[in-house]
């Protein structure tokens, strides 16, 4: 019955060794008091290297990955991740400690100090910290700036302002910055337009978290006017970069008024998502809020670099050390690969493909926002004799990997298509015939898809199970 | 360009079907004024070749890698089998996303089950979360449960805590109702001052958090810390910023510890100039539902296979929005797996070996450096694998900058982090070091004085 690996713990036999460590050869004996030492060694698993390998390759085998295929998932942008850059990150002359001193790591700063030019310049904002570790830290990050900043002006004022579309990390990041979260309902048309914020402008409102384009793939195109009816009331525009893929080299979010954004170096910047991290969320500012990045902040001095820790105005250390430096690593080769000549081009491609896709599937599926769109497009299972969730997982036996479902929350069964520009139009075709064969199969055997998927190592698990009897570990005797 | 494969003719094509002959129609969304800025101050496309020349450049800027390095105060160089590099650079781990969709993700899901099994056994606790950032991070997120599970506002820091630790804290708590204070550090032994401890617990504490080793190496006494926040029924929260230690000390939860959160960054992650590293997290288990991160749970599937999946997703921001337990979304995921590899290779007997080779190298050293008459070993017993020197005439700095002269990064001045502790340096001691390393240093300590 059961033929997904056994856990590594099942493989373990007394006297195997996977370890091919020496012994201590220094004299003498541990100098602790005994009572802190460990009685008996942690029972970790006792496999041979061998089997470690075998355990591995077998669990690869049960993933899907950007490697294997399209994944279209909509606003995670999972775009291919090029192989050169794991081996300029695995190097062995980037691996130095945090905090070897700095005349030893220029090259190291060298790298944070291109990375942040290069955001710079793409995004026209003043300055970057590459500190946070995803874009949830980002926007904590983000906010913590906005409170300090407003603080010092004389009030931090109580509320943040989010659209009803945004992703669930803005609200919780306001809410641990110390601020109360009102939701804004988008228009018709899918956005946040100056009629949508004006009823809720009021004098203790601290931020917009804008969200451009927006969850539904649809650019902000009142953004400049909100930025300055933001302004006038003394309001900072908070953008959630996530979606920058679109915005590559054809707007910068700095030319537009916007105060504070993060960027996910895993998602337009092509780092990998290694199974959900690490990731990469710098932030960056306009120039008045430059004082208040985190820290510690490199900076060019003289030939080199130097690394400033103390800021007066600075809301302090959100992570230890530098960031996710080979993320970063990552990143900056992404970008010195692409270079100003196409940098706009994957923008354009993101979006060709997505308008692509929106097209051919736009009579196949009901489209619920119809405003033109940009990276990605969301449909809704309107109309359907079978729910979204059963169209996502008849995708897997087809070898796709579904689109992002049931988000934005504004769409009822939403379906969430972000292509990126790592498809070719063959990979697309094929989506999308695959697609009209779903939704026939939909219509003539709706219950096809909801005993779907039936051709992947396991069928649909029992998540209420999982969640009422939470079984968390291996524990010695639990049976399989 | 090599990373887009569409071709010109295919452009056109789509472009036809979409309906639009020019690609930069798709985008008359944006504002005209600002759509289209110059990036001609940005630098060229470069060759793979010219790429990989790049970065060559930026590490022959980098000086260090002759030295021999004593460095750690929170990131630590152990040895990392080949298999682990092997199995973690694999594209079926590496490049997918969070296993959202557990049909196609048992590789992931499992593995960070094995992780967080692994992590249980360790600490000694009944359950692990995924991962979260880093050691800093995850030790202010649980400053915020023990708030949150509490409902008390207090949360007393060791005086020994890691001072990047505590930073990240003060600023993840600034805007939050949670007051912080410290307790001292008691001078003699290194260790949690435990009349002061006693003196500032009360019933308005939520939690003690104490780092153990702590940051002047000492290894403290987590039962007695344990025991007094017991008695105030306050949470009692102990941070390991060295990973290796629990295969060598007795375990946090065996203490009578309730959480124990840290950096694991020493099961198999590289130095990589801070990061990424492993933020880990666990708990008991009547903790488990007010964690903050991704927790993977068995299940079965419809055909009663054992299956793993995320779990318990109602405490995360993707559902509870501004009410979730944390904001966190992506995680360590790839580091956690990687650490499991780690773990797995290194195995019940591999890891117990690496970890007491620490202590047994940090042993050697201290007894050595003992005998020197212009330093002095500040706690000569009860350390881990750190050992916390003063020197007798002049600086660390200065000591350290002599040291490194001769091609030896003798450790952290503790200067950086407090300039009362001008004469003290941190030196950290691993597998990695041999006799002849630590010989090495020692005479070349001597002759610098």
């Amino acid at each position: 019955m059961n033929t997904l690996p056994k856990l590594i713990f099942e493989l373990s036999r007394e006297g195997k060794i996977g370890c091919g460590l020496n012994e201590a050869d220094v004299p003498g004996e541990p100098v602790i008091d005994a009572a802190l030492l460990r009685r008996d060694p942690a029972d970790l698993p006792q496999v041979s290297e061998v089997e470690v390998v075998r355990h591995y390759m077998a669990l690869a085998a049960l993933n899907y990955s950007v490697d294997a295929g399209f994944y279209p998932l909509g606003s995670c942008t999972m775009k291919y991740n090029p192989k050169i850059n794991e081996k300029l990150a695995a190097a062995e002359e980037l691996q130095a400690h945090p905090y070897a001193p700095h005349d030893l790591v220029q090259g190291n700063l060298e790298i944070m100090a291109r990375l942040e030019e290069w955001l710079v310049e793409l995004t026209g904002l003043a300055g970057f910290t590459l500190a946070p570790a995803a874009g949830a830290h980002g926007e904590f990050t983000g906010m913590l700036i906005v409170r300090k900043y407003l603080k010092e002006m004389g009030d931090a004022r109580k509320v943040v302002l989010i659209p009803d579309s945004a992703h669930g990390t803005n609200p919780a990041s306001a809410h641990f910055a110390g601020y109360d979260v009102k939701e804004i309902a988008s228009s018709a048309s899918g956005t946040i337009g100056l009629a949508e914020l004006r009823p809720h402008l009021t004098p203790d409102v601290a931020a917009l978290m804008m969200t451009n384009p927006n969850t539904l793939g649809i650019f902000e195109s009142d953004i400049v006017a909100i930025a300055e009816a933001l302004h006038a009331n003394g309001s900072l525009l908070y953008m959630d970069g996530a979606n920058f893929n679109a915005l590559l080299g054809s707007v910068r979010p700095g030319d537009l008024g916007v105060d504070v954004m993060h960027l996910n170096l895993h998602k337009t910047f092509a780092t990998p998502h290694g199974g959900g991290g690490p990731g990469s969320g710098p932030v960056g500012v306009a120039a008045r809020l430059l004082p208040f990045l985190p820290v510690p902040r490199v900076r060019k001095s003289g030939e080199g670099y130097e690394v400033v820790y103390d800021d007066p105005h600075s809301i302090g250390r959100v992570k230890n050390f530098y960031g996710q430096f080979l993320v970063i690593v990552r990143a900056l080769a992404y970008l010195m690969a692409l270079g100003r000549e196409n940098v706009g081009r994957v923008a354009e491609d993101a979006v060709l493909n997505a308008n692509y896709v929106r097209k051919r599937l736009e009579g196949l599926l009901d489209l619920p926002y119809k405003a033109p769109s940009l990276h990605e497009v969301v449909f809704s299972d309107s109309g359907l004799p079978v729910k979204t969730l059963d169209i996502a997982k008849r995708l897997l036996d087809y070898g796709f990997h579904p689109f992002t479902i049931y988000f934005p929350l504004i769409v009822h069964g939403a379906m969430m298509i972000e292509p990126t520009e790592s498809e070719s139009k063959e990979t697309l075709d094929e989506f999308i015939a695959v697609m009209e064969t779903i939704v026939r199969e939909a219509r003539e055997n709706p219950e096809l898809l909801r005993q779907a998927p039936t051709r992947t190592p396991v069928r649909r698990l029992d998540e209420t199970l999982a969640a009422r009897k939470p079984v968390l570990r291996w524990r010695k005797g639990q049976g399989a | 360009m090599r990373y887009l494969p569409l071709t010109d003719a295919e452009r056109e094509e789509m472009r036809k079907v979409i309906g639009v002959s020019d690609v930069r129609e798709l985008f008359s969304c944006m504002p005209s004024a600002q759509c289209r800025p110059p990036l001609d101050t940005l630098p060229r496309a470069l060759s793979e070749p010219e790429l990989a020349a790049a970065f060559k450049e930026f590490g022959r800027r980098n000086s260090f890698s002759g030295f021999l390095s004593f460095l750690g105060a929170g990131a630590y160089s152990h040895f990392i089998p080949e298999v682990v590099s092997y199995l973690s650079a694999k594209g079926e781990f590496l490049t997918p996303y969070t296993p959202y969709q557990p049909e196609v993700s048992q590789g992931s899901l499992q593995a960070i089950f094995e992780y967080q099994t692994m992590m249980a056994m360790l600490t000694g606790l009944d359950v692990a979360n995924a991962s979260l950032y880093d050691g800093a991070t995850a030790a202010a997120e649980a400053v915020l449960l023990a708030v949150r599970r509490s409902g008390r506002k207090r949360v007393l820091l060791a005086g020994s805590l890691h001072p990047e630790y505590a930073a990240v804290i003060r600023t993840y708590a600034q805007n939050l109702p949670i007051e912080l204070a410290t307790v001292a550090v008691d001078e003699k032994s290194g260790r949690v001052d435990a009349v002061d401890l006693r003196a500032k617990l009360n019933d308005s504490i939520a939690a003690v958090l104490f780092q153990s080793p702590n940051f002047l190496g000492v290894v403290e006494d987590g039962g007695g810390i344990a025991a007094a926040a017991h008695e105030c029924k306050a949470i009692c929260v102990q941070v390991v910023a060295e990973a290796m230690s629990l295969a060598y000390l007795v375990p946090p939860g065996e203490a009578g510890v309730d959480m124990a959160v840290g950096e694991a960054q020493s099961f198999g992650l590289p130095l990589g100039f801070g990061g990424p590293y492993l933020g880990f997290m666990t708990v008991r288990e009547e903790f488990m539902r007010q964690m903050p991160g991704r927790l993977v749970g068995q299940t079965r599937d419809l055909d009663g296979k054992r299956g793993y999946v995320l779990t318990l997703s109602t405490r995360e921001q993707h559902i509870k929005r501004e009410k979730a337990t944390s904001n966190i979304c992506s995680n360590e995921a790839w580091c956690a797996m990687r650490a499991g590899m780690y773990l797995a290779v290194m195995g019940k007997a591999g890891l117990a070996r690496a970890a007491r080779t620490c202590h047994l190298n940090a042993a050697y050293f201290a007894r050595m450096a003992a005998r020197m008459k212009t330093i002095r070993v500040v706690y000569p017993g009860n350390f881990y694998n750190e050992v916390l020197i003063e020197v007798k005439t002049g600086s660390a700095a200065q000591r350290a900058a002599a040291l490194k002269k001769k091609g030896i990064l003798a450790g952290v001045p503790l200067s950086w982090f407090a300039d009362s502790q001008k004469e003290r340096l941190l030196l950290a001691f691993s597998e990695m070091h041999d006799r002849a390393a630590i010989d090495r240093l020692l005479s070349a300590l001597g002759e610098a004085s």
